[in-house]
């Protein structure tokens, strides 16, 4: 625990040094998308690893902060921190809606209804396109910040912020007791724990986090799309990127963030094709280690 | 004394079955009430209606006169009642402390850290329950009677008024036993009410203050062990007759090609070898019983045969080696597995699973056979729009059966199909076999511990002990030459 702790404190420290050593806007560029993907899969692994829901949905989420705070800030012009405070609330509150009702069934329930909530979000932005620019996504007059070194350190914090404060939940009490729920629900009411209620707060959380990267994103591609944001094929990428890293672990799925964000870039030359390559890897790499990249370090540590 | 924990008048129906029919009774404080029926009686189905597991059609549970029927389960925890499961999924990432610790946190989310004192106090807990040694352990590096141990402490973390045990000495070795029922003594002493649900009255009557004995959801009797054990119905719904053997001539199989030949068949797992060097021969419509105790490899013998797990060996079907054949092939081609585990489609319902056994039968065969089924187990007929989950064990054993015989086998394997079944549901099994023995010609194998419900329809019975087969011959030799040593193993 102690050695992990160093070794994510040295990582952190060399992406903050990153910026100052000379390398390219596009690798930062590359870093950034790294770091709000990171977000993104942090937040699916305390639903998934901990309370043991499988959430189909997380564009879901993340679209309904992005289109939050992109609608607030096209449409109503309010100043960008009130558009990402109102996007990440818009993605609380829809996860509220989604999740009380849906964590009340058991089975895959919760799961297919996720995946129904991103087309019918899907389907509202195209139907309203008059007002989201539909397909072709919403410009947003605002921005982060011209400069790449500014943007990827306004990722980077949101990355550590959430990573601090997911690990800390999962890690606390709190995380015992979702984890009891995930795996055993009857036995975990025995103990006097109302299992709904923390399976839905933390749902909130996970949404709380990636609305609020939902959101941010907005503002650093200065674009609201359905493509980046709310399209299923989205949701996987984080999904695949919370697996491939290691499930019940919140570091791990950064970790898969960047493999996938890095890989695919590394790749891009091979148009198309850099796509399937990306994907079979982490297939073959599900299959062969179930338990992720970090299940993998810390299966050698033990062994 | 007043009941601390009062029943009256609980009632839980699935679809028709009733499977609870106005149960009344009370538990005082510093009492042991044991609850004894066989599979199926409702026994386990009380327990969860008490802890609200099930929701009760009717009846009121009572505790310290405040009515909890109906409400959730964590709400009936936190009034004071505390449940070991029989079957748990302990945390498996978390220390025994701190799965002992999950029990002695307040249900609030802002819960962060565990205070020195409930650490002290799960600490306390684990000492009590005779944990103190592996507090820092993983659960997974736990032996079984120590799993159960950090089941109690978690169920008497909260200091609960009530404590439910399913089962309390199940798979424990007698030694385990004594520190178990010490402890559920001393639960009492503090003035606890114990509730034990137990199938047997014999493993609960040392401790228990009275017992109350269910049968088909009602109460049949109830008193002191003593009198609810010399109890008339009770004996008739418990109590089988001693063993007589049947078995034919060995002289009408042995000229016959062998349906299955197993030659020198061995398994490893891992390191360990479970089968070594086991041999055995059926013939064409004989039974054939294995004996052994937990552990003696049938389970991995028979899984060999039908193609589940590799092995080491020769195994000659129908007089030719049999090799890299699917499980699903070997199935296909008449040598058909009942598992231990049943494997039953709990979602599915009775009927869907018969169908499913019946998938590769021509239509009107299909039909035949399944009327020529519900002959022989009436009872599936009765339930056949019930999901298999909600059968008792007995009807789920009957299930898993019928639906291996709807695959139409030459050979049926039977892994324990006793297993956790009460001598009634046994006697009924017991005549179907001897239906299928008498009246068909396919050829069984049975797999069991219980001595009692192997020996009478087999024709040969083999002796499985530590992966070895150490005895072969007739069930009267073996009553002779084997029954000593066996039985008291």
């Amino acid at each position: 625990m102690k050695n992990q702790r160093i070794i994510v404190a040295i990582v952190l420290l060399a992406l903050a040094a990153a910026p100052w050593i000379g390398i390219s806007d596009y690798i930062i560029g590359v870093l950034t998308m790294i770091c709000f993907y990171g977000v993104f899969a942090m937040s699916w692994d305390l639903l998934f690893g901990y309370a043991g829901e499988v959430n189909f949905g997380p564009s879901f989420l993340i679209g309904l902060g992005a289109y939050g705070a992109g609608l607030a800030d096209a449409d109503l012009g309010l100043p960008l921190p009130l558009c990402v405070a109102l996007g990440t609330l818009a993605a609380v509150l829809g996860g509220l809606l989604l999740a009380i009702p849906a964590l009340r069934l058991r089975g895959p329930y919760f799961g297919l209804i996720t995946l129904v909530a991103v087309l019918l979000l899907q389907d509202a932005i195209v139907i309203f396109a008059g007002t989201t620019g539909g397909e072709i996504g919403l410009s947003v007059p605002d921005i982060l910040s011209v400069n790449a070194t500014v943007n990827f350190y306004y990722a980077l914090g949101l990355l550590v912020i959430a990573g601090t404060v997911l690990l800390t939940v999962a890690n606390s009490s709190f995380g015992l007791i979702l984890q009891a729920a995930g795996q055993d629900a009857i036995e975990a009411q025995a103990l006097g724990f109302n299992v709904v209620k923390y399976k839905i707060a933390a749902f909130v959380l996970s949404a709380f986090f990636s609305g609020l990267a939902g959101a941010m994103l907005v503002f650093y591609l200065g674009t609201a799309s359905v493509d980046a944001m709310v399209d299923i094929a989205v949701g996987i990428q984080v999904i695949i990127a919370a697996v491939l890293g290691g499930r019940r672990t919140i570091i791990g799925p950064v970790l898969g963030a960047a493999f996938l964000i890095g890989a695919g870039e590394i790749l891009r030359p091979l148009g198309q094709v850099s796509g399937v390559v990306v994907a079979a890897v982490a297939l073959g790499t599900i299959l062969i280690f179930p338990n992720g990249f970090l299940g993998l370090l810390r299966g050698r540590h033990s062994a | 004394m007043t009941g601390l924990l009062e029943i009256s008048g609980l009632t839980k129906r699935f679809g028709g079955l009733v499977a609870v029919n106005d149960v009344s009774f009370d538990v005082r404080p510093g009492e042991i009430l044991g609850l004894i029926g066989p599979n199926g009686s409702g026994k386990s189905t009380v327990m969860k209606l008490i802890m609200g597991i099930e929701r009760p059609n009717a009846g009121k549970v009572r505790l310290n006169g405040v009515n909890l029927a109906g409400r959730p389960t964590y709400e009936i925890a936190r009034a004071g009642i505390g449940i070991v499961f029989q079957h748990s999924r302990p945390l498996h990432r978390q220390t025994v402390l701190q799965n002992i610790l999950l029990g002695l946190l307040p249900d609030r989310l802002t819960a962060m850290r565990a205070g020195a004192d409930a650490i002290a106090h799960a600490t306390a807990i684990a000492g009590r329950v005779g944990l103190g040694h592996v507090l820092q352990c993983l659960p997974a590096t736990l032996p079984f009677a120590d799993l159960r141990r950090m089941e109690l402490a978690k169920a008497i973390a909260r200091n609960p008024l009530v404590v439910l045990i399913d089962e309390p000495f199940a798979g424990l070795t007698s030694g385990e036993v004594k520190d178990f029922s010490d402890l559920i003594v001393s639960f009492r002493d503090e003035g606890r009410a114990v509730l034990l649900v137990d199938h047997n009255v014999k493993s609960v009557a040392a401790m228990v203050d009275r017992v109350i004995a269910l049968y088909l959801g009602e109460i049949i009797a109830q008193g002191h062990a003593a009198d609810v054990m010399a109890d008339e119905t009770v004996r008739r719904v418990y109590l089988g007759g001693g063993i007589t053997t049947h078995e034919r001539p060995v002289a009408i199989f042995a000229n016959t090609q062998p349906i299955l030949a197993v030659k020198d068949l061995s398994v490893f797992y891992g390191k360990a070898q479970a089968l070594e060097k086991v041999d055995l021969t059926l013939h064409p419509g004989e039974f054939v019983s294995v004996v052994g105790l937990n552990g003696a490899g049938k389970t991995t013998l028979f899984n060999a045969i039908s193609g589940f797990v590799a092995y080491d060996g020769a195994i000659h079907w129908q007089g030719r080696a049999r090799t890299g054949q699917s499980a699903a092939a070997i199935a296909r081609a008449g040598l058909v597995h009942c598992p231990e585990t049943r494997e039953l489609f709990g979602d599915m319902s009775v009927a869907e699973n018969i169908a499913l056994g019946g998938q590769f039968l021509p239509g009107p065969e299909r039909l035949e056979r399944q009327a020529w089924l519900f002959e022989l187990f009436p009872i599936l007929k009765a339930r056949l729009q019930q999901s298999a989950r909600t059968l008792s064990g007995g009807e789920q054993q009957m299930l898993a059966i019928a639906r291996a015989l709807m695959m139409n086998p030459q050979l049926l394997i039977l892994d324990e199909p006793t297993l956790g079944l009460a001598p009634v549901i046994l006697g009924q099994l017991s005549d179907a076999l001897k239906y299928l023995r008498e009246q068909t010609n396919i050829t069984i194998l049975l797999g069991e511990q219980n001595v009692t419900f192997a020996l009478p329809h087999a024709d040969r019975v083999y002796v499985l002990e530590h992966g070895r087969m150490i005895w072969e011959g007739t069930p009267t030799r073996f009553a002779g030459e084997m029954a000593e040593n066996f039985l008291q193993a």
